[in-house]
This record gives structure tokens, sequence and C-alpha cells, in this order.
């Protein structure tokens, strides 16, 4: 244990949090997409995050950072929408949309940049600190 | 007196360690801001501090032989506590960002101010030992 696992902790800390970002990208960036069945049409995404444990046996330990489980997918409902003059209207004429909620994905958006900040002034701080601990004495 | 760094640098040693460790800490609950069910912890200087000087808790136990296990560690585990949540969310999650980066910050001072301390034990010595002609 020392100032240098912080900087992992850190960094785990930042790499989740922009893999967040990037799931918001997508979702934004498909909010808009349609598809022929409610199967293929685009289903909001979200990564799941867990925090790591230094020790396997659950002892007291403060952990080591954060770890992102995977991505899941909204279960949210498919909405359909009646048009019969998209080239991707099904038998009946009705499209089907992603479940992205662009209000989610904004605030979610927030979120994960204010967190990765956070994480970055971290890794600072400490760099900081470890920088007048080298100069002890001096 | 002898030239053991616990004589001269008294408790500021140890105090540096801690405050090490507790930025370690506090850096892993901002990690798990996000994080659903994660309980932010903080150690308790106070009862870090009674520990060490053999205070309120009790007198440590003393090593008398290699592999005998002491409790005179440079931060009992039991010192590490959960933090009691003001704003708990839904996901279970106990991290209060400002209150951990006000934490955070308040750490980094103390862990300076412990820095500063042995740097003038430092210079004292080095001010015996030139004479103050260095």
């Amino acid at each position: 244990m020392s100032l240098f696992s912080i900087f992992n902790v850190a960094g785990s800390g930042m790499a989740a949090q922009s893999l967040r970002l990037n799931t918001v990208a997508s979702n934004l960036a498909n909010a808009d997409s349609v598809a022929t069945t409610p199967d293929a049409a685009y289903r909001a995404r979200e990564p799941l995050f867990a925090a790591v444990k230094s020790r396997l046996d659950g002892s007291d330990a403060p952990g080591e950072g954060v770890q992102v489980l995977g991505v899941t997918e909204s279960q949210a409902a498919i909405p359909s929408r009646y048009e019969p003059g998209n080239p991707l209207a099904d038998a009946d004429g009705y499209v089907y949309s992603s479940n992205v909620n662009p209000v989610d994905e904004l605030v979610n958006m927030i979120s994960a940049s204010r967190s990765y900040q956070n994480n970055v002034e971290v890794m600072n701080s400490t760099r900081q600190l470890m920088q007048k601990t080298l100069d002890l004495g001096k | 007196m002898s030239l053991t760094t616990d004589n001269l640098f008294g408790i500021h040693t140890q105090a540096l360690d801690l405050w090490q460790r507790r930025t370690e800490v506090l850096a892993n609950n901002l990690a798990n801001a996000d994080t659903p069910g994660y309980l932010a912890r903080d150690i308790d200087f106070r009862k870090v501090l009674a520990d060490a000087s053999g205070g309120a808790g009790g007198l440590p136990l003393q090593t008398t032989a290699a592999g005998q296990i002491g409790t005179a560690g440079p931060v009992a585990d039991g010192a590490l506590a959960y933090r009691v949540p003001t704003q708990p969310s839904m996901d279970g999650n106990t991290v209060d960002a400002q209150a951990e980066q006000a934490a955070f910050a308040a750490n980094g001072v103390h862990y300076q101010a412990s820095l500063s301390f042995i740097t003038a034990q430092i210079r004292m010595l080095r001010t015996a030992i030139t004479g103050g002609q260095g």
C-alpha cells in the first residue's frame, strides 16, 4: 500500500467513467435509430460498476478501485410508430425506434464527466503529495 | 538521544503513514462514487492516535519473538469505519462526492503538515551537525 496505488484507484475510476461516457455517446447517437422488428431495435446501454476488493476473503480492507462488470441493455418498452412510407416499415407499416431517453442520457453524461474530473483531481493531488515527499529534507 | 527515526521524528512518521492510508481510502470512495451498493469508508484519526499512544484503547500487545503478531500496525484495521450517509441514494451508494472531496483536500493539507514537521526536524539536525555553517 502506498501513494502509488492511488494512481491505480483513480485510474480505474477514470476508465470506468470514460466507458460510461462512451455508452452515453452511443445511446445519444442511436436515439433516433429505427428497426423493422422490436428485437432488432436499439436498446439503451448502461455500464454496471462494482467495487474491487483487495482481499479475496472479504476482510476489512479499503479495496482497490472500481471495475466494470459489463454493459447492460435497458429493458424498457420499445416504442413503435406508424410510418408506412419508411423503407424499414414492417408489413403493417410500423417501425420500431430505440428506447433511449435523451434526458436520462444527458443527466448520465453530466454525472460521468463530474466523476471523471473528481478522479483527475485525486490524481493531481496525489502527484503533488508524492513530489513533496520526494523533496523531504530540502 | 539515540538516532532512531522514532525518537527523531516522533509521531510524525506514523501520522504520515496514516494520512497516506487515508488518502487511499478517500480515493477509493471517489472512484466508486457511482457504484451501486458501495459504502463509503473513512479512517478515524482520533481512534488511531489513541491506539498508537496506548491511550483509552488499552495497551498494545508486545511481540517478544519473531513470527508473533503484534497489534501495533501502522493502522489498525478496526479504525477503518463506514461513513454515516447524510443523503443516502436509492442504489445503496453512500458516497457524497462533495464531502469526500473536502475530506481529501483536508487530508492533503494534514499530510503536508506532517511533512513540514519532519523537514523541520531534519533542518534542526543539519544545523546541529554543521554548527549553523551549512
